[in-house]
């Protein structure tokens, strides 16, 4: 573990920031946490709504089991301890998207206890500057609806599709010292949860979001009073709330006030955080033990499977790809940092290996950078990213098999490239139609280089008389006449000799 | 522990019921009554007693993720005591 | 046939299906009679059209020659506690006026499976809470019941299934349902002359049931004899996937193994049931039924529940705290009352609804449950609640391991006077001080008519068993039911 050097200059010298998120992720599933309305993102008010999430008089909560399972998965793959006896509680308050007037929660005895996740402060070498961050606790709670407040002048709206929706409420130590340690958190956090397939991480979507808690002391004090801002949407916020609320505590300290403990809000368009007196009121949750709900017990059957369906983890992944697939640690790190990236890799890789009749790890660099380069390039020129991508994973491999085996040379490689992206066609449906096809024809290839040294007998003359940098105008003009399709090789052999006369 | 207006007050507005001042006051000693009787179970030792967790033993079933209801905007809101363009509506909140 | 609303749900199930008078015949009779009996204010709505649909359902089954269903052309009230599809279904109170849900109970949706039909909604203590039927917000319950010696003092029903009692009693319904959380079925039944049992917590399902105190709501009939009780408890209980607290096992086949004979049973006789300032009247009737049990069969063992004395304290920690959090979701936002003056906000749209939707008795223990789980006070009331709960549970636990059943007076007194307690909380909870223990160690139990009081007045005698021996409980209950002939009634001032 590496210490944070991130120190905020004060006046009065230099001050740490410690930092702790609570992010609730939203569990993938396709009915509620505890009725069967649906959970779909978009859908019109009140539509995904059961009598159970509209807490009607004598509507009780039922368990879906899938929820729990994914808070568990989602506890194995941080290495957390997993509570075979768990409880939910209810949580007490009242507020218009709240329609029982309580959430059920878990605070006594939460579902997931203690684990942990390593971040990577250096993305050029993962392993150079890793440390851990821990993980108090994971458990699982309802959302709550949405108000609408710009609908009615005198009124909200009122739309519960989200009340009930089963929420991870992931609570760290407050072990960050620097915003880059919270985005490289929140980044890491939301890869292992799409990996396992239990959040599908869109902050967009408010699928997932974290509550941000700040202290600054003098380094190596006690803990300052920490401020929590709420509900903050993408990475990039979280990082900005970091700095912002650690600078706006530094100048009240040094100013001889005093850091309230109390809730915020970071407002990206003013750059600044703000508190939230209205929720402030006498906050008194009157937590207790919901007695609608028995305790939750698993099975060892229930964990097995939960263990059982686990995928390879980022970390893994990472170092399986640099010590099997022979990937450099940036490759490999680039191209697990997300999970269907590392899924897309993983099928060009495997369709490379089976049409070369080859190892992956054989063909891995060659994709790897294909990918990385090529294909990413051409997303990013055309505003597209993998899902979108024009050419698929098999395509790809097609195109890198033909390349590897001689029929493409480089520059034809992404001239057939070009067309797939354009016209969705395979490569070799390219190749053939359009005669793209690398020839190592001696005797074509011998032609045209008669014929190009006849045209040039000037740089022929400069070239005999030893500039012999002009090798690379011949080449370039006898590719040029065999419009691309000469093997390189065999142009350079035979250019060697011609020239040599 | 004795309850006083001010703390009537103060459950009140946890529990969202509006109070007089004369409603605290009449309240105060008739809670104070209350939970005077209800101390009396300061008297048994339960130093080595677990709390009461499921009054029968039975175990939390999990159901199976499945869509089973939604599509009834209009049984959800037809109790409502107002109600727009498929919303529920309450007085406008400032956050 | 003289008067068919002089039989039980057994008599009218059989006569019916043996055609000794037609559905319809039955229902109209008990139509007449709920709309003569409005002086007792035992219903707030009346359903005689639901009544004479299951009637003519009955009826149509067996002009075709179908099979009838276990309780077909059988009218009964319902407790104003279930949710009713489209009847507004209230819990007694100002906040769900004019509610009507879009759902059943499931408890209602198996009477009616059953082939039951409904006469109305009962009235109740509001939201359950109550011991004599004076907290609804539509007016008290009266007793058919009166004092002798020319006395007309209107007499309670006991609560909170007053509605319930009032109308058995007085042969408005031959049966309805009860929700029992400290004794909501058993102490009006001892009111009131009848037989009333509260199953196994999780015997029935509490899906639709307006809640009170989840840990301790149970649903369970209420009729005149023991026999009706386990007719109706059959078609009420059954597992239902959509309680996480319901039970999954089958329900016995209680009214068939019905039996008086109690030989090889042994009865515990808890020493602390017996307090001070218990009539003799009540510890007379107790040792009568010490005689009864002997009579039928049974050993009669002492026993003791240490923790007695604390049950009631401890409900009125418990009761409350799920309360005050079960009620928090009536808000004026998505049903029932709204009150919002001109510039108020949510805030106190909301402290206004529910200071004019819920009735004192009921703010009262939403601020006593508020209290008890607030900050810095939950551990020394709630969780020390709770613990004591679990030794009122081993109390019972223990005894069971002595004994097969327990016998108990079911109140400390007969029905008393409205207004004779409301006015002092404390003297109207301790009414529940022999039904409550059970109701914290979800026991079955059930309250059975066992003789009069000096001023006439009925007296009911509590069995309390072990969990899911609901037949224990109604055998021991038939025995003494045997032996005790009670057969008493009110007689007719409505």
């Amino acid at each position: 573990m590496t210490e944070s050097t991130y120190r905020i200059q004060g006046e009065t010298g230099e001050w740490e920031v410690v930092i702790g998120l609570e992010v609730h992720a939203q569990v993938t599933s396709n009915a509620k946490l505890f009725s069967g309305a649906a959970t779909a993102f978009g859908a019109e008010p009140n539509s995904q709504v059961s009598l159970i999430d509209a807490a009607m008089p004598g509507m009780l909560p039922t368990p879906n089991q899938e929820c729990i399972r994914q808070a568990v998965r989602t506890g194995m793959a941080i290495g957390a301890v997993i509570n075979k006896w768990s409880r939910f509680d209810r949580k007490n308050y009242f507020y218009a998207d709240l329609p029982q007037g309580y959430q059920i929660s878990q605070l006594f005895h939460p579902l997931v206890g203690e684990g942990q996740i390593d971040i990577s402060l250096d993305d050029k070498d993962p392993e150079a500057n890793v440390k851990t961050i821990g993980i108090e606790r994971i458990h699982v709670e309802q959302d709550a609806g949405k108000l609408m407040h710009d609908q009615h002048p005198t009124r909200s709206y009122v739309d519960l599709n989200r009340a009930g929706v089963a929420l991870m409420e992931i609570v760290s130590k407050p072990d960050m010292r620097s915003p880059q340690e919270a985005g490289a958190y929140l980044s890491k956090l939301r890869a292992i949860l799409r990996y396992v397939g239990s959040c599908d991480g869109n902050m967009d979507q408010g699928s997932m979001r974290a509550d941000v808690n700040v202290s600054v002391r003098k380094p190596g004090a006690e803990f300052g009073t920490r401020t929590e801002t709420k509900n903050v949407n993408s990475v990039r916020f979280v990082m900005q709330t970091v700095e912002i609320e650690a600078r706006r505590q530094v100048e009240v300290l040094e100013a001889g006030g005093k850091i309230v403990q109390e809730t915020r809000l970071f407002d990206p368009d003013k750059g600044e955080t703000r508190s939230m007196r209205s929720k402030e009121d006498a906050h008194d949750y009157r937590y207790f033990p919901d007695p609608d709900l028995l305790p939750l017990e698993l099975d060892d059957a229930f964990l097995e499977e939960c263990r059982a369906s686990l995928p390879e983890l980022p970390d893994a992944k990472r170092r399986r790809y640099e010590q099997e697939l022979g990937l450099s640690a940036y490759n490999a790190a680039t191209l697990t940092a997300d999970a269907d990236t590392a899924r897309w890799f993983e099928a060009l890789l495997a369709e490379g290996a089976r049409i070369q009749k080859k190892g992956e790890n054989e063909v891995a660099r060659a994709s790897a950078n294909w990918l990385l380069s090529d294909l990413y390039g051409a997303l990013n020129r055309l505003g597209k990213d993998l899902d979108t991508s024009p050419v698929s994973p098999e395509q790809g491999a097609e195109l890198l098999a033909l390349a590897a085996d001689g029929t493409l040379s480089g520059p034809l490689a992404k001239q057939v490239f070009e067309i797939m992206l354009e016209t969705g066609d395979a490569a070799g449906k390219i190749v053939e139609e359009r005669g793209l096809k690398q020839t190592s024809d001696t005797g074509a290839i011998e032609a045209v280089i008669a014929e190009v040294l006849a045209k040039n007998p000037g740089q022929l003359e400069q070239y005999r008389g030893g500039k012999e940098a002009l090798f690379g105008f011949f080449v370039g003009q006898t590719m040029k006449a065999m419009a691309g399709k000469a093997n390189p090789a065999v142009v350079n052999e035979l250019l060697k000799k011609a020239l040599a006369g | 522990m004795s309850v006083d207006t001010a703390t009537v007050k103060k459950v009140a507005s946890l529990a969202r019921i509006a109070i007089s001042d004369a409603d605290a006051e009449r309240l105060a000693p008739e809670l104070n009554n209350i939970l005077g009787w209800i101390e009396q179970l300061g008297e048994v030792d339960t130093s080595s007693v677990e709390p009461m967790t499921a009054v029968i033993p039975n175990k939390l079933r999990l159901r199976e993720d499945v869509v089973t209801e939604g599509n009834q905007r209009d049984a959800v809101l037809q109790n409502a005591p107002q109600g727009e363009h498929g919303f529920f509506t309450v007085p406008k909140v400032v956050e | 046939m003289s008067d068919i609303t002089e039989l039980g749900v057994a008599e009218l199930r059989d006569g019916i299906r043996t055609g000794k008078f037609s559905a319809r015949e039955v229902a109209d009779a008990f139509i007449v009679k709920v709309s003569q009996g409005k002086a007792l204010n035992a219903f707030i709505v009346e359903t005689p059209e639901h009544a004479l649909a299951a009637a003519k359902a009955a009826d149509e089954a067996i002009a075709k020659g179908e099979p009838l269903k276990p309780l077909s052309g059988v009218p009964l009230g319902m407790k104003d506690l279930f949710a009713t599809k489209g009847v507004q279904t209230t819990a007694a109170s100002h906040m769900l006026e004019g509610f009507k849900p879009v759902y059943e109970s499931t408890v209602s949706q198996k009477l009616w499976d059953a082939g039951a039909g409904m006469l109305g909604k009962l009235n109740l203590d509001q939201f359950a809470m109550g011991s004599s039927n004076e907290t609804s917000y539509f007016g008290n319950v009266i007793s058919p019941w009166r004092r002798g010696g020319g006395d007309n003092a209107p007499l309670a029903p006991g609560g909170s299934s007053g509605g319930s009692s009032s109308a058995i009693s007085a042969r408005l319904v031959p049966g309805a349902t009860g929700t029992d959380t400290g004794g909501s079925i058993r102490q009006p039944a001892a009111f009131t002359g009848i037989a009333g049992i509260k199953p196994t917590y999780g015997r029935c399902s509490r899906y639709g049931i307006v809640a009170f105190a989840s840990s301790l709501d149970q649903a369970g009939p209420m009729a005149r004899d023991v026999r009706d009780c386990a007719i109706l408890l059959e078609n009420m209980a059954g597992f239902d996937p959509k309680d996480s607290t319901s039970l999954n096992l089958p329900v016995p086949n209680w009214e068939e193994a019905l039996s008086g004979d109690l030989t090889g049973k042994k009865i515990g006789i808890p020493a602390e049931y017996l307090i001070d300032g218990t009539p003799t009247e009540i510890a007379k009737l107790w040792e009568a039924g010490i005689a009864w049990v002997k009579d039928a069969g049974a050993e009669v063992i002492e026993v003791s529940l240490p923790h007695t004395k604390y049950a009631l304290p401890t409900y009125y920690i418990i009761a409350p705290a799920e309360a005050s959090s079960n009620l928090a979701r009536y808000d004026g936002v998505r049903y029932g009352l709204r009150e919002l003056a001109d510039g108020q906000n949510l805030q106190d749209m909301y402290a206004a609804t529910r200071a004019a939707g819920f009735g004192p008795e009921v703010q009262r223990r939403i601020l006593i449950g508020t209290y008890v789980l607030s900050a810095g006070f939950y551990d020394a009331y709630f969780t020390k609640a709770q613990k004591v709960r679990t030794l009122i549970a081993q109390d019972f636990e223990n005894a069971f391991s002595m004994c097969d059943l327990l016998l108990t007076p079911t109140a400390p007194s007969s029905a008393f006077a409205l207004g004779e307690k409301s006015a002092d909380p404390l003297a109207m909870y301790l009414n529940d001080v022999f039904t409550v223990p059970a109701s914290l160690a979800g026991l079955p139990a059930m309250s059975v008519p066992a003789g009069l009081d000096a001023g006439g007045l009925p007296l009911g005698l509590q069995i309390i068993g072990r969990p899911l021996d609901e037949q224990g409980v109604l055998n021991a209950g038939l025995a003494i039911e045997q032996r005790a002939g009670f057969a008493a009634r009110p007689e007719q001032w409505w």
